[in-house]
């Protein structure tokens, strides 16, 4: 490892733009002519449109035009999709609804956009969106999605058979009711998976032009995968053909998942800007993004596990409604199949699973892929199961993961993943080593002794990331590959750019990306930049989400860079006179092995474009482009532990220890690693204690729709958080990465819950674990008298 | 229509803006400066602070009218030339950003935070005063450490000072 290379800590060259206030982010950007765009949005959960009148409205100052669904429709934009096919077990494909980018019969949740306002400011296009009159004939709301599978249930989609959208299972049932038929224990568990918003600081904006002139069309959107957007802009929704169609993700301020769809906004703002002749930029305000980014989660599940005598565990059987709100939302059918059952195995040796999810329609924002997306949830059912039955069982928490522990690799799941590699004990090991967990009863007496009831818990998780090999996924039902593609461009100094498909919004590929550039050929970080975000660009891309953009996306620029110095070795071998499997590049030197002859970096790049001395056949020129399909997923693993400190009185929880050791393979940049890990745990904890999506039973209106109702973490609900890792090296890619975006979010939930039952004495208690909930929990588990 | 004067990080600017322009939108809209962001419609976020008179304000919750006459500090105007202010030097020394959307406000805060307190911060008292500031990125752990580590250099600046 160089000061600079793979492994070091290197302060991020993307930073100062953001420090010094001059990152460019979507709204930032401004066009002669601009207009601004303000969405009518549905005030009911579910309501036919009777008649809409634009009449008043489009007389207000500075209107330019107001656009419908019937314009949108008269034009051919087509319906949003959902790209992964998934079929229900009686072999029918999934219920799909047709979901327009703008309403035009029926609005099926709160928020939904109606009618577009084009007009010349901000506050015009708002008074006039304001003073669009909507006639309405409110229908029944329906909002839990067991109400919506009840017999005689309200269809929410006329055109769709049920409110059911697939009745999807996975493993060999017969396996597992023959592993409960010997079991010497079971235990079972009812969870709720909250439904989260969210929340990327930056609200999600789109600047759309059109150039009338060259017949070409611009977008710039808050992304995570301008490619994916360009394609499924063209290919699907028939904005603009995707030669002529140009998305630029410039900044993003935070994504989480929630940027990863293609929303109806940045269609629209495209179309109405070649419909009004003026480019037209819409940013949406917070309780547009509460009510119209794709929500996380939301699940109700049942589980049990079946034990032997010895506590081993035989069999896993789960059964998940999943609410998916009003729409199939890009990739809401993967998320509690793919991404969550066959996950359901964790760390642990079990010879049966079977899952069953049935997937609901009901009048509610669509839910999609939020960070770690299926995941989290597949953690929590396990790692509360465990933790339950280790004291069920008298067992510690620790003694029984590490009786049940995959200890050999590679290890094949009854539920479709082959995990590579990992070291579960090892995290186990330091996670525990770190928070003292022996000392915890010392530290308990002594909370006991201040009133304070204090609980220890743990969570053992691992994901699967590097999405994916492209046939894989191909054979699941995805109606795209999951590839990355990178391009390496060596400049005639010597100076290098790296194209990428992978999108940075936080996630610092201009630092981590040029860290392995820089080692590759031994010169300075400050010579190498990193370009994303633009299709313009970047030949094609399939963007940022599931902790891709190590395992995937850097591995396609390694798989370029192989090609650069073999050309490069190539050149400076003739140049040399010598053999081609004799020259090494390092520290910026090109030479001959062990001899004093050798040319500087530059001179051989200077060489590759002059072209005056090329072997015989070479052309001149030094950038090569790949395309990287992974192998397998990757699968990082990890231990997370919490503790905390609950005071009876006001059943209020604070977290007085939270550690994570984390096994990421191969780490490219500790500090970025260590980020990452920190934000994730502050969203794992906010799903834990504080972060609940809440809708009107009878109305449907979103009730926590602002950051007045929904609790964000702040920074005096966190304390700071002890993170370390251990790394088994991934076989699968070429620098050995498991990724370690998502895990933080994945492992920490269950850790937070299992601290508080162990604090509390009872098992009855769901996320978000507030004070009022906990208050409760202690009075019923009379914990509090015993305290008093 | 207003007429608002001000001095922005600076340097004097006079626009006629609809009444209602928020003082967040004349900087973004109206002068250019778009280093200040917008987070959320209840000022919560902190993503707009601005120093208005030598104190933080959200500047999502002034009225450009009202803070006519002032004196405006935007995250442009911290850094003297290429020297970066300490607290976003340490931002960047201890990663205390990601995805850069909330840290303007976050710099601006803790640096009204530093001054407040005269340098003199512990950790339980910058995650309180934090209480205006969401950020989704980081967990909060680092730029408590940046905050506490910005106070340190500047406190040793301002005995400097005084000693010379």
């Amino acid at each position: 490892m160089g000061v600079e290379g793979i492994g070091a800590r290197v302060l991020r060259t993307e930073d100062r733009r953001f420090i010094t206030g001059k990152g460019k982010y979507t709204d930032d950007m401004t066009m002669p002519g601009m207009a601004y765009a303000a969405f009518v949005r549905s005030p009911h959960a579910h309501a036919r449109i009777v008649r809409i009148d634009t009449g008043a409205a489009a007389r207000m100052p500075g209107v330019i035009g107001i656009l419908t669904g019937k314009e949108l429709a008269a034009d051919g934009i087509g319906n949003l999709i959902c790209g992964w096919m998934i079929h229900s077990k009686d072999k029918t494909p999934m219920n799909m609804g047709q979901y327009p980018a703008i309403a035009t019969e029926t609005a099926r949740f709160v928020g939904q956009a109606v009618a577009v306002v084009v007009a010349e400011t901000r506050g015009e296009a708002r008074d006039a969106a304001d003073a669009v009159e909507i006639e309405w004939e409110e229908l029944p709301a329906i909002i839990d999605p067991l109400q919506a599978i009840a017999e005689g249930a309200r269809q929410i989609h006329e055109n769709a058979k049920s409110n059911l959208i697939y009745d999807w299972e996975i493993g060999d049932s017969a396996a597992v009711e023959a592993a409960f038929q010997r079991a010497a224990h079971v235990t079972r568990i009812d969870l709720v998976n909250n439904r989260l918003v969210p929340n990327a600081m930056e609200p999600r904006a789109a600047l759309g032009y059109y150039d009338a002139g060259s017949d070409h069309y611009t977008v710039w959107t808050t992304s995570q995968n301008p490619h994916v957007a360009r394609l499924v802009m063209s290919a699907f929704y028939n904005v603009a053909p995707e030669h002529k169609l140009r998305v630029i993700a410039p900044d993003v301020g935070g994504g989480f998942g929630s940027k990863i769809f293609i929303y109806p906004e940045e269609i629209v703002c495209l179309w109405a800007s070649k419909r009004t002749g003026v480019p037209v930029k819409w940013t949406g305000d917070r309780s547009e993004a509460f009510q119209t980014d794709a929500h996380g989660r939301d699940h109700v599940t049942h589980a049990e596990m079946a034990f032997d005598g010895d506590g081993t565990m035989i069999g896993l059987k789960v059964d998940t409604i999943a609410n998916f709100g009003a729409y199939m939302s890009l990739f809401s059918s993967a998320v509690p199949t793919y991404l969550y059952a066959t996950l359901l195995s964790g760390q642990y040796a079990l010879p049966a699973i079977h899952c069953n999810v049935r997937a609901v329609y009901t009048n509610t924002t669509p839910v999609d892929a939020y960070r770690g997306a299926g995941r989290p949830e597949a953690t929590y059912v396990l790692e509360r199961l465990v933790e339950t039955a280790a004291r069920e069982l008298g067992m510690s928490p620790a003694e029984l993961r590490r009786r049940n522990f995959i200890r050999s690799f590679p290890h094949q799941t009854p539920v479709i993943m082959n995990y590579d590699s990992g070291d579960y004990e090892a995290s186990l090991d330091a996670a525990m080593k770190a928070a003292d967990y022996d000392g915890f009863p010392a530290r308990k007496a002594e909370a006991a002794r201040r009133g304070r009831l204090r609980g220890i818990g743990m969570s053992c998780y691992i994901e699967a990331c590097g999405i994916a090999p492209s046939a894989a996924v191909g054979s699941l039902g995805s109606g795209v590959g999951l590839w990355e593609s990178a391009e390496v461009r060596v400049n005639p100094v010597g100076t290098i750019e790296v194209l990428t498909g992978s999108h940075s919004h936080g996630q610092s590929h201009e630092t981590t990306f040029a860290q392995v550039v820089a080692e590759r050929f031994g010169i300075p970080l400050a010579n190498v930049s990193v370009l994303h975000g633009d299709t313009d660009k970047v030949q094609f891309g399939m963007g940022t989400y599931g902790s891709r953009s190590g395992a995937v996306g850097l591995s396609a620029i390694v798989k370029a860079l192989d090609k650069v110095e073999a050309k490069a070795k190539r050149i400076a071998a003739h140049l040399l006179e010598a053999a081609e499997g004799d020259i090494e590049i390092r520290d910026g030197e090109v030479r001959v092995a062990g001899t004093d002859r050798k040319l500087a970096w530059h001179e051989v790049c200077l060489a590759a474009y002059t072209g005056h001395n090329l072997p015989p056949g070479l052309e001149p020129g030094l950038k090569e482009g790949a395309f990287y399909d992974p192998t397998n997923f990757t699968f990082p693993a990890g231990c997370y532990i919490c503790e905390v400190e609950i005071d009876p009185a006001t059943g209020r929880t604070a977290i007085v220890q939270f550690v994570a050791a984390d096994d990421f393979g191969r780490v490219i940049n500790p500090m970025v690693v260590e980020g990452q890990v920190h934000g994730g745990i502050a969203q794992g904890v906010g799903q834990a204690l504080l972060e609940a999506c809440v809708y009107d039973r009878d109305t449907g209106q979103l009730v926590t729709a602002s950051y007045n109702d929904y609790a964000m973490p702040r920074a005096d609900d966190l304390p700071s958080f002890k993170v370390s890792t251990t790394e088994t090296i991934c076989p699968g890619n070429p620098l050995g990465m498991k990724g370690c975006g998502e895990a933080g979010a994945i492992g920490s939930p269950p850790a937070v819950i299992n601290a508080i039952t162990d604090a509390i004495g009872t098992n009855e208690i769901d996320m978000p674990a507030t004070p009022e909930k906990v208050w409760r929990a202690i009075r019923a588990s009379g914990l509090a008298e015993a305290a008093e | 229509m207003s007429r608002v004067e001000l001095t922005v990080n600076g340097r004097s600017v006079a626009r006629e803006v609809e009444d209602r322009t928020l003082l967040v939108h004349f900087l973004r809209d109206h002068i250019g400066l778009t280093g200040t962001h917008v987070g959320c419609d209840t000022s919560q976020c902190g993503a707009c602070v601005v120093h208005l008179d030598g104190r933080a304000v959200k500047s999502c919750t002034v009225l450009a009218a009202q803070a006519s006459g002032g004196e405006v500090v935007t995250i442009e105007g911290l850094a003297a030339g290429e020297d970066l202010h300490p607290v976003q030097a340490a931002f960047r020394e201890h990663h205390g950003l990601q995805c850069g959307y909330c840290t303007p406000g976050m710099i601006m805060s803790a640096v009204d935070m530093i001054r407040r307190y005269d340098g003199q911060l512990d950790e339980k008292t910058v995650r309180h005063e934090l209480e205006g500031n969401i950020c989704r990125c980081t967990g909060y752990h680092n730029i408590v450490k940046a905050i506490l580590a910005a106070a340190g250099t500047m406190r040793q600046e301002d005995m400097r000072a005084a000693a010379e």
